[in-house]
């Protein structure tokens, strides 16, 4: 199953906030958490992933700051701010609307999915 | 270094083209190339596949320059970027500054030993000298930027003490016709000098000279961007501290003025050197919008003179028409120094501007040549047509290598070695006014 480009879109902002909430994070272990949390049904152009971040920063959801690990390479790590986690909170809050009114939609149509059961 | 490693440094090198994609960022996507690399690698694929597809998750360059543009749209606005973080920037900028100052300095120079911007006869010093007080740094800071030999920059200093000895050696007398000579024609012998330093003495070279050229154009554009600001500035200070009580007429007048204007000179061309790459040149383009309305203005100039019955000429009349023709050649030279191929109705726009312009110059010698004719030969009406000539002469082969051009039979590269070949005729007729002048008509 492919996931349209706009729910794709869409759903990128809140997903990197929360992994981001989690700790701070670069790049392509972001790209790698979002694969494991959507079971590999989330699929972005990996390269896209950055004017995202830098969009976040722009805006002060999230900061960044150059590092060298130990032996490794310089890498660019990214950290949630108080204005990031405002703006994770907000989005919950319109996603779990939208879940919710989806839900009921379901519901009243009564029917499982087709890919499900039968 | 093994062939991944190569193949990312080229793929490095593809995202670094793209204006868009920052340096820093360019650091962050190679880093995410690699963590795919080794993670492809770790499950069994060779590094060169493992590599083509990384490089494929990554997504299109094209994509990808459009998604960091759509962020990063300040980056489209072409930047002079000023201050950068390597040092060898900052040392630049300190060493501009250095001759900046320079400049600042030698303009008040002659102040120390009395000489003030007060009577004529100061003036008329300061006439005949600023060329040298705001030319010779910039001509140094040029050579060191160049690293121009030895024989280079003695070469330039050469000619810039030629410059003070013809402005000074000869006992002017302020209202002179030669004073006034020399102050118009030796500041155009020593710019051209200071392109011998700009071209770091290659100026044999058709290319460098053009290069010259192009610097020449942008130049004059910044200078004047920097005197309008330089003109609020003044306008301020002296607004502002009248309300507070203060004249700070004589501080800007003798000041800020001077001082800006000579650094202004220097900071200029460090401008239009750090920008060369990054934003479009301005001469071309002026020089394009305005080629087809100064064709129209010489044409009804054209038909007013005959309606008129005649010109007559005058001392300021024929500065002005020098000038004109001055103009036109620029609108010329800088058209063709930006010059791209399938333009055919510019270069016949271009041959139009020249012809017109052609015949004002032509009504211009004859009603010079009757001025002679009637009371012979002065300073003034002697160099007025030198110039004409010279400009003449530049005109009518370039008439006529743009004839060839439209038609076809000659390409755009023999009208520009024309061109740079005929500076050393400026300067040569420059400097003939500076030296020779002042003893062939004396101080009458």
């Amino acid at each position: 199953m492919r996931i349209a480009k706009d729910l794709v879109a869409a759903s990128t902002t809140p997903l990197v906030l929360g992994i981001l909430a989690e700790g701070e994070s670069y790049g392509y272990a972001i790209l790698k958490h979002v694969a494991e949390l959507s079971g590999g049904r989330l699929e972005w152009t990996d390269g896209l992933l950055y004017p995202l971040l830098h969009r976040l920063e722009r805006l002060g959801h999230v900061e960044s700051v150059w590092r060298q690990p130990d032996g490794g390479r310089r890498r660019k790590y990214y950290r949630i701010t108080s204005s990031g986690m405002a703006e994770l909170t907000e989005q919950r809050r319109q996603w779990a609307a939208v879940v919710a009114a989806l839900e009921n939609v379901w519901t009243s149509l009564g029917a499982q999915p087709a890919w499900e059961g039968a | 270094m093994s062939d991944v490693e190569t193949q990312i440094a080229a793929w490095r090198a593809y995202a670094e083209k793209r204006r868009e994609i920052g340096t820093t960022d360019t650091d962050e996507l190679e880093d995410h190339l690699r963590d795919r690399i080794d993670e492809l690698v770790a499950t069994g694929l060779a590094p060169d596949e493992a590599f083509l597809v990384a490089v494929k998750r990554m997504g299109s360059l094209d994509a990808l320059t459009r998604e960091f543009a759509r962020e990063h749209s300040d980056r489209l606005w072409k930047q002079l970027v000023l201050v950068d973080a390597d040092g060898e920037k900052d040392r630049d900028l300190a060493v501009v500054l250095g001759f900046a100052a320079l400049g600042a300095v030698l303009v008040k120079a002659p102040a120390l030993v009395g000489v003030g911007y007060d009577d004529s006869g100061d003036l008329a010093f300061f006439a005949r000298n600023v060329a040298v007080l705001v030319l010779a740094p910039l001509a140094a800071y040029l050579c060191w930027s160049r690293d121009a030999s030895t024989r280079v920059c003695a070469a330039v200093a050469g000619l810039f003490g030629l410059g003070v000895v013809a402005a000074n050696a000869y006992p002017f007398d302020p209202d002179a016709q030669v004073t006034v000579l020399t102050a118009i024609h030796l500041p155009i012998a020593l710019w051209l000098a200071t392109g011998v330093a700009y071209v770091g003495g290659d100026w044999r070279d058709a290319r460098a000279r053009m290069d010259f050229i192009r610097f020449t154009g942008e130049w004059v554009v910044y200078m004047a961007l920097l005197a309008l600001g330089g003109g609020v500035l003044s306008a301020l200070v002296l607004g502002t501290f009248d309300t507070i009580g203060y004249q700070a007429d004589e501080f800007v007048g003798e000041w800020l003025i001077p001082c800006g204007a000579a650094g202004a000179v220097v900071v200029a061309a460090w401008m239009v050197e750090a920008k060369k790459s990054v934003v479009e040149n301005m001469a071309p383009v002026l020089g394009a919008v305005f080629a087809p309305l100064f064709a129209l203005a010489l044409g009804a100039l054209v038909t007013g003179i005959v309606l008129a019955g005649g010109l007559d000429v005058e001392r300021d009349t024929l500065i002005l028409f020098d000038l004109l023709l001055v103009v036109v050649l620029g609108l010329l030279v800088y058209g063709i120094s930006a010059y791209g191929p399938g333009r055919e109705w510019s270069d016949l726009l271009r041959l139009v501007l020249v012809a017109v312009t052609l015949l004002v110059d032509v009504i211009v010698l004859i009603a010079l040549a009757g001025r002679i004719g009637d009371y012979g030969f002065s300073a003034n009406r002697t160099a007025a047509l030198g110039e004409n000539l010279v400009l003449l002469a530049n005109l009518g082969w370039s008439a006529l290598l743009l004839l060839r051009l439209v038609r076809g039979t000659a390409p755009v590269t023999r009208l520009e070695r024309w061109q740079t070949s005929y500076l050393t005729v400026y300067a040569a007729w420059a400097w003939v006014v500076v030296l020779a002048f002042p003893l062939l008509f004396g101080n009458d």
